[in-house]
């Protein structure tokens, strides 16, 4: 037993030949909000449904908020709140239909006070008798999260909750995770967007089933030890092309007319720099790595297992 | 040619596309052939070798020569021997047998004599087709009877029109009006047909929208979401009993003989056990079409093999033997018992206990094959 609300170690999940997640360890201390981060395919949402209870691992153990994992996950999916990728709430029942819904599954008491205080939240009250198939996909979403946390939730997974959201509801979004976060829940978030992954107190990389690196945002870029350069002038960004693939070079992409190269050896970034031709009007200086270097950087580290899905 | 290389471009997507469904591919050959052996095989509008009970008052050598020429003709197939009228109403009630000969203890005695002898068939007319073969091959078979045994002194009578005077009595369906049996049975396969794919379509549909994966991450067990998804439709197929029942009787004058309640009964069962298969599919089910290519699947053999579209006594054992697989045929016979014979719960019981023993078989597959995770 541990105080960490999520507390699991070596967790494997095989499809056939495929280990979809590869001894992935997590643990989580209540009240944190972790982005969990990492390419397409690479685990995140099998990590999150194992957590869940949703998916039974092939191996590993642990407990989630003090339950085993594995002959817990009756009282675990009581007190944990899933939110799926794609929308998961019923399109053709009204909003309050499906928040109701939800709330008898979780057999809560006070059912219309507590329907009529999470449509308050979300602004909705007004339009609750709308089919929430109606709702924009940012109303979507936090209508999703309004039903996750209806019973009162100790953790909350969410998967990919923001993909397809405009930035303004999406900052609503994280805004109310963070509201929430402030009043003990334990978050752990799959994004793909590396401003989210900042908001979080920390984050956990996953490529091809493995855990690459766990920590907070400045303690994994600090870790990863890359050294970056921007540089600026006219066609600076042109540039791309021909770093991109010079040898130790990470990643060489164009901000608008910036470029920012990095790499883990700096004498390596430098010479490969150096054999370009040379440009007075373009500037070079060195530049703090940011977490997309390290992710590219560890991307590239990690070998393909052919997974998607 | 550029209309050319459009053309191929949605031909070759179509057949990549058709070739990865491989239920959609399955179906396209599995139910040719299914229909095919099953109209040239199992299907027989001219049924022999139906179950006879006779009543023999009389036992002589005239009377076992017409006994014997009735079993010759291959129609009759003489299983009971009943001694009274009521043990054979019984088994005629039950539909154990579709016919019962009766022979009176005259018979004989009147023959010799040169009087006109009588000899009552009764039928289970409730559906026509079965007994037409055989009602019309009686007297065929009687006569040549006749032919054989009044040799000697008697023959004299063969020359006389009619020595045998032939009492055909059509029961349940004296006028031999077919919708007087096709009306109980199309509840049946109306029933069939509707709540199959109403369950199995309601499962899948979860899965193919993602509503499936919101709902098992919640605390709910898999019993409670089978019987939720059934339970609403129950209340549906008993709207249909009752639209069926009233149209039956207000439009083709099909009568309520039986017990309402017996039948209220049967038809819960009957209903639940169908909701209970459609849920079986749509666990198997990938998506919407699939789930609806096996309810059709489902319901070929329903309607063809359970003794609605053509006599169940006419089709081979192997047949015989998946019909009697189907809840559909044994609600078929508890309906057209209940309604056109004015069964009791005696003549149908053993048919109920099939059919719930068709559900709770049914309820524990589906059961087996819903996860309560996404393994």
């Amino acid at each position: 037993m541990t105080d960490n609300a999520i507390d699991v170690h070596g967790l494997v999940k095989r499809y056939g030949r495929r280990t979809v997640v590869d001894h992935v360890d997590m643990t989580l201390a209540p009240g944190r909000i972790c982005g969990f981060l990492g390419p397409n395919g690479s685990g995140k949402t099998t990590t999150l449904r194992l957590i869940c209870g949703l998916l039974t691992p092939d191996e590993g153990t642990g407990t989630v908020l003090g339950q085993d994992l594995i002959t817990g996950h009756d009282i675990i999916k009581r007190q944990t709140g899933y939110m799926t990728q794609k929308f998961g709430l019923y399109e053709d029942l009204s909003i309050r239909e499906n928040l109701e819904f939800v709330g008898r599954i979780y057999g809560l008491d006070r059912l219309h006070t507590r329907v009529d205080a999470a449509l308050d939240r979300l602004g909705l009250a007004t339009r609750q008798t709308q089919l929430a198939g109606a709702l924009s996909g940012g109303w979507k979403q936090r209508l999703s999260l309004a039903a996750c946390v209806l019973h009162e939730p100790r953790l909350l997974l969410l998967d990919e909750p923001t993909a397809g959201v405009d930035p303004k509801a999406r900052r609503a979004f994280w805004d109310e995770i963070h509201a929430l976060a402030a009043t003990g829940i334990t978050v752990l978030v799959s994004t793909h967007y590396m401003d989210e992954a900042e908001r979080c107190h920390e984050i956990a990389y996953i490529a091809y089933g493995k855990v690459m690196a766990r920590g907070t945002s400045d303690e994994v870029i600090a870790t990863a030890n890359l050294a970056a350069w921007r540089a600026t002038g006219p066609g600076a960004d042109r540039l791309a092309p021909m770093l991109t693939n010079a040898p130790g070079v990470t990643a060489a992409a164009a901000f608008g007319a910036t470029l920012h190269v990095c790499g883990p050896d700096p004498a390596k970034v430098e010479a490969a720099i150096a054999a370009l031709h040379p440009n007075p009007e373009i500037v070079w200086e060195r530049a703090e790595p940011t977490l997309e270097d390290v992710f590219i950087h560890l991307m590239s580290l990690s070998t393909d297992n052919a997974g998607d899905g | 040619m550029e209309f050319l290389s459009r053309l191929t471009a949605i031909i070759r997507k179509e057949a990549l596309q058709l070739g990865r469904d491989r239920l959609t591919f399955a179906m396209m050959f599995v139910m040719p052939i299914m229909q095919l052996l099953m109209f040239g095989y199992a299907i027989n509008n001219d049924p022999k070798a139906l179950p006879t009970a006779v009543i023999s008052a009389d036992d002589s050598r005239l009377t076992r020569g017409i006994v014997a020429a009735l079993a010759t003709s291959g129609y009759f197939a003489l299983t009971h021997a009943a001694s009274s009228e009521a043990e054979a109403n019984a088994l005629l009630q039950r539909g154990e047998v579709q016919f019962v000969i009766t022979l009176p203890s005259d018979f004989t005695r009147r023959l010799v004599r040169g009087e006109t002898a009588q000899i009552a068939i009764e039928a289970d007319a409730t559906d026509p087709t079965t007994t037409a073969g055989a009602l019309g091959a009686v007297t065929e078979a009687i006569n040549e009877a006749l032919a054989r045994d009044l040799t000697g002194p008697l023959s004299t009578h063969n020359a006389r029109p009619g020595p045998v005077d032939i009492v055909i009595h059509r029961r349940y369906n004296p006028e031999n009006i077919t919708r007087i049996n096709i009306v109980p049975g199309l509840l049946g396969v109306i029933l069939t047909v509707t709540t199959v794919i109403m369950t199995a379509l309601a499962v899948t549909r979860e899965r193919e929208r993602g509503t499936m994966e919101n709902l098992l991450a919640m605390p709910i067990r898999p019993l409670e979401i089978m019987i939720g998804k059934i339970s609403p439709y129950i209340l549906v197929g008993a709207v249909q009993v009752v639209v069926v029942l009233v149209t039956a009787k207000l439009l083709f004058n099909v009568p309520i003989l039986g017990s309402l309640w017996l039948l209220a009964l049967a038809t819960l069962l009957f209903i639940t056990g169908n909701l209970a298969i459609g849920f079986t599919f749509s666990t198997i089910a990938q998506n919407q079409l699939q789930a609806m290519q096996m309810s059709f699947f489902y319901m070929m053999p329903s309607i063809l093999l359970s003794g609605f579209a053509f006599p169940f006594l006419g089709m081979p054992a192997w047949a015989q033997f998946i019909g009697n697989l189907l809840p559909t045929t044994h609600f078929l016979r508890v309906v057209r018992g209940l309604m056109l014979k004015g069964a009791g719960f005696s003549d149908i019981a053993t048919e109920l206990v099939s059919l719930a023993a068709l559900l709770l078989a049914v309820s524990a597959i589906a059961l087996s094959r819903y996860k309560a995770t996404l393994d």
